[in-house]
This record gives structure tokens, sequence and C-alpha cells, in this order.
């Protein structure tokens, strides 16, 4: 009997290559999943765990302003050095302030001297560099950046790719407030 | 006046000639086409999309591309050899289709002996992979070349012989005269007439497959071992010729399992050439399946595969054949 089963075996075994076809006959017969790109776009839902170049996150009450407080970790731990970070300078004080904080330095007094801002002047990315590593992210003790999810990222020139993260957050910013009221009314106005 | 006299035979050769050339040529174009959009669709791709709607003038714009390419002879090949081969794979195809009984008035010649013909013949396309691997003086193409020749004279002998079957059953080597034998409904096709006959026709088709080397016995051209095999060092239509070869080997071997198995022109209701078409159709896009199916065999399983299983059990469908055609008929 076992000697039987084990000759029919190779026999038998001819069922695995009808189920290989009836797989690839099922997909055949499904739809695709391609999308076809500049007639098509990606559902929003698709794109949950794509991530893309890095932006900056706004102040919930001020969203043209990064959360950002200028620490500078990202730019230490980036391994491609593809950020520039640049900190806020104390406004420059006019003529009568100097003079004031002068006499009282002379009198022994410590003068009232304004703080330079916690705030990035500039926040510069060049996406070109940029491996995608997430060590900024990750990094950040105020949790202000994050993966943009923008995924039709595209242009003809390297340049196009060094983006002012400061300015894109603006323009975000800009954009979004006109349609914030009517958000939750009218979306097709909006 | 005198009157100018051609042999109407010669007329209807030269015919049947340019319509092969024809057919052959636009079935490369088709095939192409059908291949990779069932390569896409089995892997739920579109396949080819853009050139033309839904893709349908990409092979033409592949065919253009092939044509337009710089024929590239490499260092310390033989050049005569080298460029010889594709030639031979090519038009030794074109007279395979010449004895096919498309319908009883599309056959291009009809010969008592088609089925050797087309046996005869067929063997000539392994001299050209053999040619090819040998003379460009390249080892993957030599590699390729090895194993086309091993594979196809291998597996020759069980595609004879399942089609012995037939012509032990219907008593001729005509392939006219065998589908003229055969019913118009399906079960009056070869095919089912009897158990043997179905055996046969498994056997002709694994090994037709193994002949046309299709996937998954496709060891001759291997992409993922030996780069192309044997037409590694072929550029534009040295490569295209093979193609075209390829395509219309199986074409041919379609055919003719079309011819003596499934009834060739008869079908349910009309008989005609459609019938044949369809069902020589049916059989590619098994074929096309298949390929994207199942991964390449190995060598010593191909071999296997082939004196172990294949040729004893089409020895045993031959005799078994002549058993019923002695007892029963």
């Amino acid at each position: 009997m076992n000697a039987i089963t084990r000759a029919l075996k190779p026999i038998t075994d001819l069922w695995s290559l009808i189920v290989g076809l009836k797989i690839t006959g099922k997909y055949f017969c499904k739809p695709q999943v391609t999308v076809h790109y500049p007639r098509q776009t990606v559902d929003a839902d698709q794109l949950d765990t794509f991530g893309g170049h890095i932006e900056l996150i706004g102040k919930p009450k001020q969203p043209e302003k990064p959360k950002c407080i200028a620490c500078l970790m990202c730019m230490t731990a980036c391994p491609s050095s593809c950020l520039t970070v640049l900190k806020a300078k104390a406004p420059k004080p006019t003529p009568e302030q100097e003079a004031e904080w002068k006499a009282a330095e002379e009198a022994g007094e410590k003068p009232d001297k304004p703080k330079a801002p916690k705030e990035p002047a500039k926040f510069l990315y060049d996406y070109t560099l940029c491996s995608l590593c997430g060590t900024c992210i990750e990094v950040c003790p105020v949790n202000s950046l994050r993966y943009s999810g923008d995924i039709y990222t595209a242009g003809y020139t390297r340049k196009e790719f060094k983006y002012d993260l400061l300015q894109r957050l603006a323009e975000q910013a800009a954009s979004a407030k006109p349609a914030a009221p009517g958000a939750g009314k009218d979306k097709s106005e909006a | 006046m005198t009157e100018l006299h051609i042999a109407p035979e010669l007329v209807r050769i030269v015919v049947a000639v340019v319509a092969v050339a024809a057919f052959v040529g636009l079935n490369g174009l088709v095939l192409v086409y059908a291949e990779r959009k069932i390569a896409g669709h089995v892997q739920r791709r579109p396949g080819p999309f853009e050139v033309g709607p839904h893709g349908l003038l990409q092979p033409l714009a592949d065919a253009v591309k092939l044509i337009g390419k710089q024929l590239f002879t490499p260092d310390g090949a033989d050049k005569l050899l080298f460029w010889m081969a594709p030639v031979l794979a090519f038009f030794p195809v074109l007279l395979l289709f010449l004895v096919l009984p498309y319908s009883p008035l599309l056959t291009g010649m009809e010969v008592n002996l088609g089925i050797l013909l087309i046996l005869a013949f067929a063997g000539v396309g392994v001299l050209s992979l053999c040619l090819a691997g040998w003379s460009q003086n390249n080892k993957w193409g030599l590699l390729g070349a090895a194993r086309a020749v091993a594979q196809s004279v291998a597996y020759e002998i069980p595609l004879l012989v399942s089609v012995l079957v037939v012509a032990f059953q219907f008593g001729t080597l005509n392939m006219s005269e065998v589908v003229r034998m055969q019913g118009s409904w399906p079960w009056q096709w070869t095919l089912f007439s009897q158990p043997f006959a179905f055996l046969a026709f498994l056997i002709y088709f694994v090994s037709a497959m193994g002949e046309t080397n299709r996937a998954p016995f496709d060891l001759p051209e291997a992409e993922s071992e030996l780069t192309a095999g044997f037409h590694t060092e072929y550029s534009g239509m040295g490569f295209g010729m093979f193609f075209l070869a390829e395509y219309a080997n199986m074409v041919v071997v379609c055919s003719v399992a079309t011819a003596l198995f499934l009834g060739g022109w008869k079908g349910p209701f009309y008989d005609g050439v459609w019938w044949f078409l369809a069902k020589t159709y049916a059989l590619l896009f098994v074929m096309i399946w298949m390929r994207w199916t199942y991964p390449r065999v190995r060598f010593d399983q191909l071999l296997n595969l082939n004196w172990k299983w294949l040729l004893p059990l089409a020895v045993v469908c031959l005799l078994g054949t002549a058993f019923v055609m002695k007892a029963f008929a």
C-alpha cells in the first residue's frame, strides 16, 4: 500500500498545478490595483502609511508659527545634514535703549535686555539629501516635525527640492485660513 | 498573342507564402500584446496602457524600435554563423504554416505527410539556437544553446510519439484528412474519442511547451541564470527574429494540437476557419497563462520529467491506441 501511494504521489501531486492555475486565473479576473497616475490619484485613506518629505507643524493657535523652539536637535541628529536651522536673534536695540542699558550697567544694575525669542529664523530643508530616516521627527522635543504625506512631489530642477519649511508652513496656514470658518458648514464652498 | 502559362499550384503556393508571412508578423504583434496584457492582469497590473488605447499600439512601437536598432556583432563572434542563426530560426517556421489546415480552402499545401513535415522542420529550429549560442563567443549563449539542444532533442520524442497516437488512430499523416475524420461537436473530437487520445493530448501539450522553450521550460533563455541564454548578444532584429520565431512556433504547435486533437476547423453549428483560430488562440492563452503561473523547472527535473514520465506514458498511449484500434475498430 505504502509503495503504491508513493508511486502514485507524482500523479496526485499534479493537482497542485491546477491549484496554481486557479490562483492566477482568479487574479486575472480580479480588478487591477494600479492607479493610472496622471489621470487618477491615490485615495487619501491609502496614504496613511506614506511618509514623504518632512514639514513643520504650526502652533495650535498660531498656525503660521511653528512649534519649533530652535533647539537644533534635528540638525544635530540628521545623518544626511539636510537640515539648516538658524536661531532667531534678539531684536536690534534702538540707540535710546542702548544708552539706557549702558547707564544701567554703569550704575551697577543688570539691564533689562530682551532675550532672543525661542524660534527659528530660518528652517531650510534639502530634500535631495534627505534619506527619510525620520530621526529628526523622533528627536524633536516639541513635536514640531512630521512627514508631509505629499506623494506627488515632482519638479524640473534640483532647486525645487530645497524647501524653506517656514515659508511652506506660512503658505499652508494662509491657504487653510479662509477655508476654516466655512469648513464646518458647507464643504462645497470651501 | 501568346498566353503566359503559370501553374495554378505555383500561384497558390506564392499566395500562401505571402499570407503566411503576413499572418506570422501580425500574430507576433498580437501575441506580444496578449502576453504582456495577460501577464499584467495575472499580477493585477494593467500591462501596456499608454501607447494607443489600452496600449494597443505598444507592440507596433516595440517592433519599430527593434527594427531601428543597430545590429551589433560581438568581438570574436563567427560573423557568418552569428547572423545566419536568426534567419535560420525564422524561415523554417514559415514553411510549417503551409501545411496547416486552417479550413478546407485555407490550406497552403495539402500534403500526404503533413505531420511528418512539421515534425521534421520543427527540428531545424534547434539547429539555429545551437548556432546562435555557439557563434556568439559568450558563455551564457553557449550554456543556453547546450540546454536548448538537450531539451529539444529530449522533448521531440514524446511529442512525436503522442502525434503518432493520432496517426495510428486515423491511419493517415495528412492533417486535413485527420480533421475531416473528426466531428463538429466536442465529443466527436479526437480528444474524447478514447482515453489514450486524451492522455496523448496532455503529453503533446507539455512536450510542445518544452519544444517551444516556453516557461516553465524556458531554460535556454532563463533570464535569471543566463541573462538571455542563446540570444544574449543579439540586438535589434537579430533578437526580433528569434522572438518572432518563438511566437510563430507557439502558434504552430497550438495549431497542430487543434487540428489533431480538437477537431480543427470543425465546431458546433458552423464549421470554418474561425473555429480553428478560436481553438488555437484558446490554447495559446493557456500557454501564456501557464507561463505566468509556474516557476521555471530545474534542468534535471526537466529531463527527468521527459525521460521518466512523458516518454513511457507516450509509448503506453501508443500501444494502448494500437490495442483499441485493433480490438474495437
